[in-house]
């Protein structure tokens, strides 16, 4: 696909005996939102995983900007201008908000400089800089976590499921913040909650049991009733 | 507790022997304490990084020691028989010598760390009781290679004429190189807090010790850092060791397992990974050790285990441990 940013084809991959991935396959289109659904357990995290190379590939091609990536060590594929979000943040809750911030930074100076638009996005983060990052809520250490992927010149975000244990309210606040990064940069989202799914995504993919089972436009699928059934439950 | 409570217990402690004793022998006796316990500090802090920081439980930590006290002393015994600098009475030729020796044990200290951590450190990370088996493992081969290096016997570490005797200062008699030691232990103790504090790579350290596949992909080899920590808290060990040689005027293949016990209370006492935790729980047993040798010699030894019991006990986490 000539406007893809990334590809699956067939990616398998093993976490100890358990073969997690078995055929994942989808392509993530630039400037758009892709959203990767599939019930608990149907290997969502670890495709996120396996692209940043955090689990090696055990088969399958993974392609980045039309380049491989599979194989390579973690912080080689993120320099090539992937932010990854994990689940539960993995924010550094011993250092400052500031540190958070700058140990994601791969080039000081232009991190700096990208620094206050980043702020702008998060104000509360903006108030909290000297904190440590340990005392934030959890809806302040996932707007951190997200923060922490924009202070590089990434253009694609890995995002895994961002809403998961935040108050309505807070997920209405996050919503907005993706929102307003969807004009910048290309977004993988792993989401749970069908309607953050909804109001963000251009795109989606269905795994199930380790597999593409589904693909197609976002607002094919919430019609879908069937489908949804099937896969998610909702 | 506030930051500044354990400053204050070992102030106390060292302060209540003054009601058993008169000022002057406290004196001598405290600044003997200080610089035993700056040694004890020297060789605790590189077993800061490496298992109060990394969480490895590096028993070759102290066979680094050896090797570093071994490399100085043959720097030192080379650098003598080309300048015979042992004679001079200057200080400042005789501290830039040592400072050359210095280097040196810091360096072999350096790269044996490196292919240690490359070799079998990085396998077990993660996984104690192999830390445990594979380090005492290496610290047998390392301490046979100094025997075959350099025999197994003793060897008589050169000691400056500058450096011994003592000063007098105000009627109290302190010994010079014990002043030296506390100077290099406070360079040292002040160069890691930068490092650690103020550098960008210290705060990635910090990070990757926090979570190391965070801090890969946030784009940092955090392989490479792991070995760079390795190999500074090694070189440290070195320093430690030819200080160590020059203190007690001799070096022995099994020096480094000698101290290396000190060297972990020092690290749980102070709380693991912090160097301030370090080197005030290095000064209260090295302080500890003087004073309780002169009221009562034969608990000397037994006073730094009861000292980590109690501290233990009142504050599990260590004097400057955090929640960790």
């Amino acid at each position: 696909m000539p406007d893809a940013l990334l590809e699956l084809e067939d990616v398998h991959a093993d976490i100890g005996r358990h073969h997690v991935l078995q055929g994942v396959s989808l392509v993530v289109r630039r400037d758009r939102v892709t959203v990767l659904l599939g019930r608990n357990g149907a290997g969502k995290t670890t495709t996120m995983r396996t692209i940043v190379g955090l689990v090696p590939p055990a088969g399958g091609v993974i392609r980045y900007d039309g380049q491989p990536i599979g194989g390579r060590r973690p912080h080689e594929i993120v320099r090539r201008g992937i932010g990854y979000v994990p689940e539960g943040q993995g924010i550094f809750a011993t250092l400052t908000v500031d540190e958070n911030l700058r140990v994601a930074m791969h080039d000081p100076a232009a991190g700096a400089a990208r620094l206050p638009a980043v702020l702008d996005l998060f104000p509360d983060l903006a108030r909290l800089r000297a904190a440590r990052a340990g005392a934030l809520s959890g809806g302040q250490k996932q707007m951190l976590a997200i923060a922490r992927a924009l202070v590089n010149d990434n253009r694609l975000l890995l995002v895994d499921e961002p809403s998961k244990g935040l108050a309505p309210i807070v997920v209405d606040h996050l919503v907005a913040a993706l929102a307003a990064m969807k004009a910048r940069v290309t977004v993988l989202l792993v989401e749970q909650n069908f309607a953050m799914a909804q109001a963000l995504g251009d795109d989606f993919y269905l795994i199930d049991d380790g597999r593409t089972v589904a693909r197609g436009a976002m607002s094919d699928l919430a019609r879908d009733e069937a489908l949804k059934r099937r896969y998610l439950g909702v | 507790m506030s930051r500044l409570a354990p400053w204050a217990v070992a102030a106390a402690l060292a302060l209540a022997p003054l009601a058993l004793m008169d000022l002057h022998t406290w004196v001598t006796l405290t600044v003997a304490g200080l610089a035993m316990g700056m040694l004890i500090f020297l060789v605790a802090a590189g077993l800061t990084l490496i298992f109060g920081l990394m969480d490895v439980l590096n028993f070759a930590h102290g066979a680094l020691f050896s090797w570093g006290a071994y490399a100085g002393f043959t720097a030192l015994v080379l650098l003598n028989r080309a300048w015979a600098w042992a004679e001079t009475p200057s200080l400042a030729v005789t501290v830039a010598l040592l400072a050359l020796a210095a280097a040196v044990a810091m360096a072999v200290g350096a790269a044996l760390g490196v292919v240690v951590e490359r070799v079998i450190v990085r396998p077990v990370y993660g996984q104690h009781l192999f830390q445990i088996l594979i380090t005492l493992g290496a610290t047998i081969v390392l301490e046979e290679l100094l025997r075959i290096v350099w025999g197994p016997n003793d060897q008589v570490m050169p000691v400056p004429l500058a450096l011994q005797g003592s000063w007098e200062i105000l009627d109290v008699i302190v010994l010079r190189f014990p002043v030296i030691a506390i100077g290099v232990g406070l360079l040292v103790y002040g160069a890691m807090q930068l490092l650690l504090a103020r550098t960008r790579v210290g705060l990635i350290v910090r990070a990757g010790v926090e979570n190391g596949e965070m801090v890969q992909v946030l784009g940092h080899d955090v392989l490479r850092y792991f070995t760079g920590v390795f190999a500074a808290g090694s070189a440290l060990a070195a320093l430690g060791g030819v200080m160590w040689g020059m203190f007690s005027q001799s070096v022995r293949p099994t020096m480094g397992a000698e101290q290396l016990i000190f060297a972990f209370i020092v690290v749980i006492i102070g709380g693991l990974g912090s160097v301030t935790g370090s080197l005030l729980g290095a000064l209260v047993v090295g302080l500890s050790y003087n004073h309780v040798a002169f009221l009562l010699p034969k608990a000397a030894i037994g006073v730094n285990m009861a000292l980590m019991v109690v501290i233990l006990l009142i504050r599990p986490t260590g004097l400057f441990g955090g929640a960790r």
